[in-house]
């Protein structure tokens, strides 16, 4: 048993950091939002020079072959970081889908080995169509998209082939579209029967993904928060040093300190499989949700009517941290997941096995 | 990372239930804040100690087995399976002890924490006096040196078992020209000296849970003194951190109390029916304390490594203290118009525990520093919010 983070891990997550700070301000963001794409190819040339977008993949396609506990430090920074680059869609959703699939060999095999050394090398993105999200996320710098067909079997299909209707929504630096396109003969991957599995498995990585973001999302927002506090003055002092302000922020960054330790787990019950997985993964969002929402909640606040303005950058890690609370399965699914597995049977015996504290039958 | 436990560790698991299943008393013992129940708390004591089990992660020259943190939480979860008793003697193992392990001569180590394991030596907690709550640098009562003694006079109160209790640690005022922080010293003060007094006071409940102590010219051997004269603050902080960050409230506990709250949700479908929240109500309790449970073993992994308690603690003494509040607040609700019946009441069957925990719940935000307190604490130190 042992909580640590490694030096490696650390290391990792500086470099994504440093990185991140340098080509990811909120001047970029914002040049960003005003471009059709909203994306910077560069950036994720960048993330892929650092190992994140191959960090989940097998040496075989370029990967590192390392694991989501490897990975979540990272995640945290992009969502401190407010990067608007297909993380969670393409690294944790759609690429590892392929990979399990290529392991039978066939088409996927093929598809898998044409196209993820290029999303390990940063030279792709991919985009996944799932049934819990009414759109497809960043399917316009997909070069590769995975679709469900109308009998719930999954194709691999490249953009050219695919005609995209944008939908406009809240968080500027997102990028949602609805997807018309045609089953070919060899687009098939796997049919409705094996796709199922498939899609469980990048619901709960994805979902993990978004909790991650969340705490870095939640944790930048009372940040900007606190500098703020200290700068502003009214009745000549600085509205930090009152002390309704001083409890609203100290009650979010409860919410956001209890929900970490929630989200290393889910981190590591991925890594390994273990066969709770998806419920810690379901607590890890609907813990880091509510987290990013009150701490969202609580900078407006503090912020006063300066952060209700365009102008101010409060306005992007609100709207992420909203719009990543519904995407993948809201807080409130999570919680029912939960509440599913928690009341069907707790027992009285705290689990002795792999990570669980407390038994789930 | 790695959140498994280990061979080591899973045998320790085994060899604590066990024990505790072989000897944890099969009926409840009477309230610790009664007389006789103090006494068989006392007893309970005595024989965890004499199995090795008082406080699992001292040195084993001190009673413990040398084990680390990770164990003491894993012997926690066995002790709140088997639905062990109350430790009477919490503020001396959980508060004094680690804080005598930091701050105490090898002397001091020696002569106070095996009879604290033992449960010979029960120790009460006197910081809080009429004029000194949150403002705890506000300490009036005196301890000034005369000779090889410092001689005490104030008052104490709201001070946890100290009706029965043996020993008390305090901090005095030990400079008489010193203001707020300075000049504090932290001592331990045996409750039959000469010039104590002990006056019992009855609390929510009706029983008598804590006391005043008053100290009139008491004589404290110098030897007594924890930590350096006048450097009690920092002391205090320490005992502070450990009671508010790790060991007063382990995640046993509060994981305990979830699954009892599941199981109640489950025998009252029609309340939960009527009133759908409470079945979110009572999932969001059981999660947070999961969430409580990981953050402990995240912060005893730190401390195994090497690290610290720091002001992170004040975030914890919120959440333990607030869940707690919560999930009782919940099992009222779903008790309905039984909730309100004490355990003796027949109607009340094998639900009239949740009030009293209900009751004390209540008490969670106010001591240990009240949760207002915590919050400024957490704005100041660790967000960096200007003082004020
Ligand atoms: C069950 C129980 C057991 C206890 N056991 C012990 C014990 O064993 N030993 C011991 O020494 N003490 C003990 N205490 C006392 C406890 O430590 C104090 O109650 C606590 O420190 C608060 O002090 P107070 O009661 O004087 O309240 P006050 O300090 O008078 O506070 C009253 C209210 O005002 C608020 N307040 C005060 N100052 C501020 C501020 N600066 N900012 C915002 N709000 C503020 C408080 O948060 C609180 O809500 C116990 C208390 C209880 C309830």
């Amino acid at each position: 048993m042992d909580f640590h983070f490694n030096e490696e891990q650390l290391m990792f997550s500086d470099s994504v950091r440093a990185l991140l700070e340098r080509d990811c301000t909120a001047d970029v963001l914002r040049e960003l939002w005003a471009g059709e794409s909203g994306r910077s190819d560069e950036l994720w040339r960048g993330l892929a020079e650092l190992g994140l977008t191959g960090l989940l993949l097998a040496e075989e396609h370029g990967g590192l072959g390392m694991a989501e506990v490897d990975l979540v430090l990272a995640l945290e920074e992009s969502g401190r970081a407010c990067l608007p680059e297909p993380l969670v869609e393409t690294v944790l959703a759609a690429a590892p889908l392929l990979e399990t699939l290529a392991a039978g060999g066939g088409t996927a095999a093929s598809v898998a080995g044409k196209w993820l050394p290029r999303v390990a090398a940063g030279e792709a993105r991919l985009a996944l169509e799932h049934p819990a999200n009414p759109c497809v996320a960043d399917a316009h710098v997909a070069e590769l998209l995975l679709l469900l067909a109308s009998d719930g079997s999954l194709h691999a299909v490249e953009r050219a082939h695919v005609e995209l209707t944008r939908q406009p929504c809240n968080d500027a630096a997102r990028r949602l579209f609805t997807v018309d396109w045609k089953p070919g003969d060899d687009s098939l991957l796997a049919d409705a029967a094996g796709t199922t599995r498939l899609l469980d498995a990048a619901f709960d990585r994805a979902a993990f993904g978004c909790a991650a973001q969340q705490l870095g999302i939640g944790q930048k927002l009372i940040d900007l928060a606190v500098d703020y506090a200290g700068q502003r003055e009214q009745f000549g002092r600085a509205i930090g040093s009152f002390q309704a302000v001083k409890h609203h922020l100290a009650t979010a960054q409860v919410a956001v300190e209890f929900a970490r330790p929630v989200v290393y787990r889910a981190a590591c019950s991925l890594a390994i499989g273990h066969t709770d997985a998806g419920l810690h993964v379901s607590q890890a969002k609907a813990m880091a949700d509510e987290a990013a929402l009150l701490a969202a909640r609580t900078s407006l606040q503090v912020h006063g009517a300066i952060g209700y303005t365009w102008e101010v950058d409060l306005h992007a890690w609100m709207k992420r941290a909203w719009a990543l609370e519904m995407t993948w399965g809201g807080s409130a699914w999570h919680r029912g997941r939960l509440a599913d597995a928690v009341l069907a049977g707790v027992d009285n015996n705290p689990r002795e096995g792999q990570l669980q504290l407390q038994g789930v039958n | 990372m790695d959140l498994d436990y280990t061979q080591q560790q899973r045998a320790f698991r085994v060899e604590a239930r066990e024990w505790l299943e072989a000897n944890v008393p099969g009926q409840a013992l009477q309230s610790m804040d009664t007389e006789q129940g103090f006494a068989a708390h006392r007893e309970w004591e005595t024989k965890l100690n004499e199995g090795g089990w008082a406080m699992v992660s001292w040195p084993v020259e001190y009673g413990g087995r040398g084990v680390d943190l990770i164990e003491w939480l894993i012997f926690e979860e066995e002790y709140y399976r088997a639905g062990a008793p109350g430790r009477v003697n919490q503020n001396g193992i959980f508060l004094l002890g680690p804080t005598l392990m930091e701050f105490g001569n090898d002397e001091q180590k020696a002569r106070f924490l095996p009879p604290m394991a033992a449960g010979i030596d029960v120790w009460a907690q006197g910081w809080s006096e009429p004029n000194a709550g949150s403002d705890m640098a506000a300490i009036r009562t005196t301890a000034f040196r005369d000779g090889d003694h410092y001689v005490v006079n104030g008052q104490k109160t709201w001070c946890s078992r100290a009706v029965w209790a043996d020993w008390i640690f305090c901090i005095f005022r030990t400079d008489p020209d010193s203001e707020r922080h300075r000049g504090l010293s932290f001592m331990l003060v045996p409750l039959d000296a000469e010039g104590v007094q002990v006056r019992a006071i009855e609390q929510l409940d009706g029983e008598t849970g804590f006391a005043e102590v008053f100290f009139d010219n008491v004589r404290v051997p110098v030897d007594q003194l924890l930590g350096e004269e006048g450097g009690g603050w920092k002391v205090a902080m320490s005992t502070a951190g450990f009671e508010r960050g790790l060991m007063l409230r382990s995640p046993a506990r509060y994981q305990a109390t979830a699954r009892k709250l599941v199981a109640l949700l489950r025998d009252n479908p029609e309340a939960a029916q009527r009133d759908p929240t409470l079945g979110d109500r009572v999932i969001r309790g059981w999660m947070q304390a999961e969430a409580y449970a990981l953050q402990t073993y995240r912060t005893a992994s730190r401390i195994i490594g090497g690290g610290s308690i720091g002001a992170e603690s004040s975030l914890n003494k919120i959440f333990w203290s607030e869940m707690d509040l919560a999930m009782h607040e919940t099992a009222m609700a779903l008790l309905g118009p039984r909730a309100e019946l004490l355990p003796t009441a027949r109607a009340a069957g094998d639900v009239g525990d949740w009030l009293d925990g209900f009751q004390f719940a209540l008490a969670g935000p106010i001591y240990a520093g009240t949760n207002e307190i915590q919050r400024n604490i957490a704005a100041e130190r660790l967000l960096g919010l200007p003082r004020g």
